[in-house]
Parts: C-alpha cells; sequence; structure tokens
C-alpha cells in the first residue's frame, strides 16, 4: 500500500479537474481551489520524493497485473525529481493565474484544463508502459491545444493551427516508431524492451525506429531542424500559459528522450554522433535567433531552444558526469524557464508591452522588483554561484574527458551569447529611459492594482526565485541528486530489476 | 494479405503527408486523419497477422501453444483511434474558427506571429 504514494500526484490533479468542471462559472471558488490543490500536490509531490529518496524505487501494477503484462507506474528518483518540479512550477503558475489571466479565458474552464495538463505532465514522468507515456502526451498536447487557443485572439489562433500541426504530426512519427519497436519485440513495457531488443537481429529495423522516436520527441522538445513551431506559438497565449509550456513541455519531450535513450537503446554509436550533431546546432540556432529579436518573449523562446542543446548533447555524452550535467541543467531550466516567462508577464502588466525597442526605465521605477528579476536573469546566464553554473562546469568536463570539442565549444558559444543577449536586454528593459511612446488607455497597469493583486503577481516570482536561489547555493544537495539519478540512468539493470522484480 | 496492407499504410502516408504539406488548412484536417489511419494500419500489420486463431486457452491447458492472433495491437489501435478522433473534431473546429477571424484559408497567410511587436 505504502508505495501507491508514487501515483498520489495522479489522482490529486484528476480529482481537481473534475472538480472544477461542476464549477465552471464560479470563477472566485475555482481560483481558490485550484491554488489550495496545487499546494496539496506540492505537499504529496514532496512526500512521494522524499519517500523514494528513502526507499529507493517504487513501483505500482495496475490492477495488481505483474510487469511486463500490466501497465506500472515507476517512481524511480528521476520520474519522483520530475514530479516535485512539476508541483513546484504548477504552484507557481496557478497563483500567476489567478492575477494575470483575464475572466474571459478563466470562464471556459481554464483551471480544469490546466490541472489536466499536469495530471498528463505527471502522468509521462510516472508510466513505465510506453504505450501509455503515448497516451499521456495525448492528455498533454490536447490540454496545451485548448490553452493555447483559449481567448481566441488572433495571433493565438495562427499560433494553436502551427502548434497543432507539428504536434500531432510528431505524436503520428511517435506512434509510427511505437509501432515498428512493438513489432520488433513484442512488449510495450519499457523495461522489458530493454532487454528484449539486445536479442532482436535485425539492428536496422532497431536504428530505424530509435531515429522515429528521435524525431517524434524532437519535435516535441524543439531540436534543431525540428523547433520553428515553437517560436510562432509559445508567446502568443497569456504569460502564465506560456510560462508553464515552457518550463515543463518542451522538458517532457527531453524527459522522454532521456528515458529511451539510456533504457532501451543506450550506447549507440550512430545516435550519438546524430544527437551531439543535432544539440550543437540546436545550441547555435537558438542563440543566433535569440539575438535578432525585439520583442522580450520571444528572446526567452530562443533561450528555450538554445538550452535544450545543452541537454541534449549531454544525453549523447553518455557518460556519468555528463548525466549528472544534464540532470541538474533539466533541474535548474524547469524553475528558470517558467519564471522567466511569469517575468515577461509582470513587465507586461507594468509597461502594457514586451517589446524591448518600447521598454525602458524598470531600475528608475521599480528598483526591488528589478534586483528580484535579475536573479533569475543572472541564474539563466550561469553567473557562479547561481544555478546556472554548476551543471555547464559538469558538461564541459564531460565534453573535454570526451574529446567532443565541437560540443565544447558550442556550450561556450551558447553561454556568452546567453550572456550578451542578457545584458543587452538588462539594458534595454532596465537601464535604459523610457522611451517617448503613447500607452494604452484601457489598460491596468501594475500601479494601479491593490496591494494584494500586486502581491499576488510578485509571490510566484518571488517563489521560484527562492527555489532557484536553493538551487544555486545549496548545489550540494542538487548535485548529489543529479549523481544520484545519473547512476541509476547509466546503470539501468536497476530500473529493470525493479519494474520486473528479479 | 499482409502485402495488400502494407501498400495501403504506405499510400495512406504519403497520400497524409503529402496533404500536410499543402497550403490549406482544410488540407491539413484531411492529411492529419489520412496519416492517423496509416498508422493505426501499420500497427496493426506489425502486430503479425494471424488468421482464425483466437487466444484462448483451452479449458485443458495452462498456458496458450502455437500460434495465435496478439491481442494488443487491437486495443492499441482502439486507443490511437479514440484519441485521434478526439483531435481532428479538435482541429476541424479550430481551423473554422481561424477561417472566421482571418477570412483566409491560406497557410501561408499565417504571419502575423512572425511579426515584430
Amino acid at each position: 500500500m505504502t508505495n501507491d504514494i508514487i501515483i498520489l500526484p495522479l489522482v490529486v490533479h484528476f480529482f481537481l479537474s473534475i472538480l472544477l468542471m461542476f464549477f465552471w462559472n464560479k470563477l472566485n471558488f475555482q481560483k481558490i481551489v485550484s491554488v489550495v490543490g496545487n499546494a496539496v500536490a506540492l505537499g504529496v509531490a514532496i512526500w512521494a520524493f522524499t519517500f523514494v529518496y528513502n526507499n529507493g524505487t517504487q513501483i505500482v501494477e495496475s490492477g495488481d497485473w505483474p510487469a511486463p503484462f500490466g501497465i506500472v507506474f515507476v517512481g524511480d528518483m528521476l520520474a519522483v525529481t520530475l514530479v516535485l518540479l512539476t508541483a513546484i512550477a504548477g504552484f507557481a503558475v496557478s497563483i500567476f493565474s489567478t492575477i494575470s489571466v483575464i475572466k474571459a479565458r478563466l470562464r471556459f474552464g481554464y483551471f480544469s484544463v490546466f490541472h489536466f495538463l499536469l495530471l498528463g505532465l505527471n502522468g509521462a514522468f510516472l508510466t513505465g508502459d510506453i504505450f501509455n507515456l503515448y497516451v499521456w502526451f495525448e492528455i498533454i498536447i490536447i490540454s496545451s491545444f485548448v490553452l493555447i487557443s483559449i481567448g481566441g485572439e488572433k495571433s493565438q489562433l495562427e499560433g494553436a493551427v502551427k502548434y497543432f500541426a507539428l504536434n500531432f504530426f510528431a505524436s503520428m512519427i511517435f506512434l509510427t516508431a511505437l509501432g515498428v519497436l512493438y513489432g520488433l519485440v513484442g512488449t510495450l513495457n519499457m523495461a522489458d524492451i530493454s532487454l528484449k531488443i539486445a536479442e532482436v537481429k535485425d539492428t536496422t529495423l532497431v536504428e530505424i525506429s530509435a531515429v522515429l522516436f528521435l524525431v517524434g520527441f524532437g519535435i516535441k522538445s524543439a531540436i534543431f531542424p525540428l523547433y520553428f513551431w515553437l517560436p510562432a506559438s509559445y508567446h502568443t497565449p497569456p504569460s502564465a500559459v506560456s510560462a508553464i509550456f515552457a518550463g515543463l513541455l518542451t522538458k517532457v519531450g527531453v524527459y522522454a528522450l532521456i528515458r529511451i535513450f539510456t533504457l532501451i537503446y543506450g550506447g549507440d554509436s550512430f545516435l550519438t554522433i546524430l544527437l551531439l550533431t543535432l544539440a550543437i546546432m540546436t545550441i547555435f540556432s537558438g542563440g543566433v535567433g535569440a539575438i535578432i529579436q525585439n520583442n522580450i518573449k520571444k528572446v526567452f523562446m530562443y533561450f528555450i531552444i538554445c538550452h535544450i542543446g545543452f541537454m541534449i548533447g549531454g544525453l549523447a555524452l553518455f557518460t556519468e558526469v555528463a548525466m549528472a550535467g544534464v540532470i541538474f541543467y533539466l533541474i535548474h531550466d524547469i524553475i528558470i524557464k517558467t519564471n522567466l516567462f511569469l517575468i515577461s508577464g509582470l513587465i507586461y502588466r507594468i509597461k502594457g508591452t514586451t517589446n524591448m525597442k518600447k521598454l525602458g526605465g524598470l531600475y528608475a521605477n521599480y528598483p526591488k522588483l528589478s534586483l528580484l528579476m535579475a536573479i533569475p536573469l543572472f541564474s539563466l546566464i550561469g553567473i557562479p554561484p547561481l544555478s546556472g553554473f554548476w551543471p555547464k562546469i559538469s558538461l564541459i568536463l564531460a565534453s573535454f574527458n570526451a574529446q567532443e570539442y565541437w560540443f565544447f565549444g558550442a556550450l561556450i558559444f551558447g553561454s556568452l551569447i546567453t550572456l550578451i543577449v542578457i545584458a543587452k536586454l538588462w539594458s534595454e528593459v532596465f537601464w535604459k529611459n523610457q522611451p517617448e511612446i503613447s500607452f494604452p488607455e484601457k489598460f491596468i497597469y501594475f500601479n494601479q492594482l491593490r496591494f494584494g493583486q500586486k502581491f499576488t503577481f510578485i509571490f510566484p516570482i518571488a517563489f521560484l526565485t527562492f527555489v532557484t536561489l536553493y538551487i544555486g547555493f545549496g548545489a550540494e544537495h542538487i548535485q548529489q541528486l543529479s549523481q544520484r539519478i545519473a547512476t541509476e540512468l547509466i546503470n539501468n539493470e536497476l530500473y529493470i530489476d525493479a519494474v520486473l522484480k528479479r | 494479405m499482409e502485402i495488400i496492407l502494407a501498400v495501403i499504410t504506405g499510400v495512406l502516408y504519403a497520400s497524409g503527408i503529402y496533404m500536410i504539406l499543402r497550403r490549406s488548412m482544410v488540407k491539413l484536417i484531411l492529411g492529419i486523419i489520412l496519416l492517423g489511419n496509416g498508422v493505426n494500419l501499420l500497427i496493426f500489420l506489425l502486430g503479425r497477422i494471424t488468421k482464425g486463431e483466437p487466444p484462448i486457452i483451452d479449458s485443458a491447458e495452462k498456458v496458450l501453444e502455437g500460434v495465435y492472433a496478439d491481442p494488443i495491437p487491437q486495443a492499441l489501435i482502439l486507443t490511437a483511434i479514440v484519441i485521434s478522433f478526439g483531435l481532428q473534431s479538435f482541429a476541424i473546429i479550430l481551423v473554422k474558427r481561424t477561417y472566421k477571424v482571418l477570412k483566409t484559408d491560406d497557410l501561408d497567410q499565417l504571419n502575423t506571429t512572425d511579426e515584430d511587436s
């Protein structure tokens, strides 16, 4: 019974999303239930995390069917860490949503769909069955389609069409890969696949299925030639929605890549070269894209792409040091990217625009708030001792040890370009004098809000900044955690033994 | 039988991707429907087609012996059909709304998201 704790995050969000449907028009009630529910989910996630941290990998067999016959939920360290991060990001974003998303949007079941999205994310992290992973991915993308198009503005609908088309295509490629893999091994349990894939004689077909998975998850996680939907769609919905997308949706693709390529296709030399090349190109194209953008939301979007490359490259190196770097970067990235989009939402509320050309003088008007926003921005660059710095040490060390100097150069380039763009953003938005532009009249600015509303805006950002500071200053704990996860991922027998109870 | 199914799967994939690559939004929907069906057929085909051998264990035996039809691909396809039905109906509504707002069916006209704002 005790190991059922790992599926409690799913139960909480499932219950909440259905409950909220019954109170469709009671928006204030929905806001309270959503925030309280997310606080409960955070508590449950912490409980599950500490339970797995102390007692090792936990398995829940649905319907008591033993693996590999039934669907299993596997709470290993990686999964519960990501569930915890999802809960942290979800808690912050739900508080931010209560104030920043307008009523016209909330009225169409925003919070209910939001909890379905979190349900899908938690499910994707916890499942041990590859077809079940597909189903969770579908729950994620259906919820995200609704969230991206809710409100029905012109740019939103355009973004939604592009987002829909490519994500649907990615799902179909994923399903194709799954079909090919099932045809080869005749099982869907990931631990069981991992054992049986070694016995398959036709290695060409194995590689084809691997590349199909790479394309499917690559579209979802926005790696190099497949990321064009992201800059076309992520900035169109409200900032709260962008924040949860930026923090978690692309990362669930990265999670799936990590899971598939450590467990099933580990150490294939062809895939290593392919992943490494894609990672380098992702870092370059994301970084160069960020330089030329004038809208801060678009700058942050290109940073998402750029920093996905760090993780994919580390995954390609497939050493323990590199994997520890990847996991640390993933932990840092989920928190920081969510926070960045919340910050862009706050800047929009203060100034009524997110265009750098029209912004300015934020530091003169709000010095304390600017300092709060400075911490996540500097963490993103990786200024020691803030959180972005530590995983880069591991990644650079690993690339140097593996003598992958191109990736080494790309890492330095990606960090440098982040520094340049953030420096430009800082001087344009915070230090430059406010340019003479006409502000929209019918807009409720930040300084017109009551104290409680201001607090609701700032609290989620402060909360995530606090988490970022903990990751930076408590790096020893996070590094130990990352190394433990990396060891579990590299020695995948641990996972297989736990699932199949050998 | 396998060869016919393989050819049909190939045709569905090819025509689906061709339709997605067209510029019209209605063709986009047709494309995803065709592609979805192609994927379902592929899973069905890769589960090995066995005729007239239901996976039912005789009362005298403990385990299933010999060749039998694998029921799992059919369960997978059923799930995939339901999911893609939901997605397709969402897509139709989305495209209709987009058409009403933008007054165009041409995907090349969807470029306000790339403008500098």
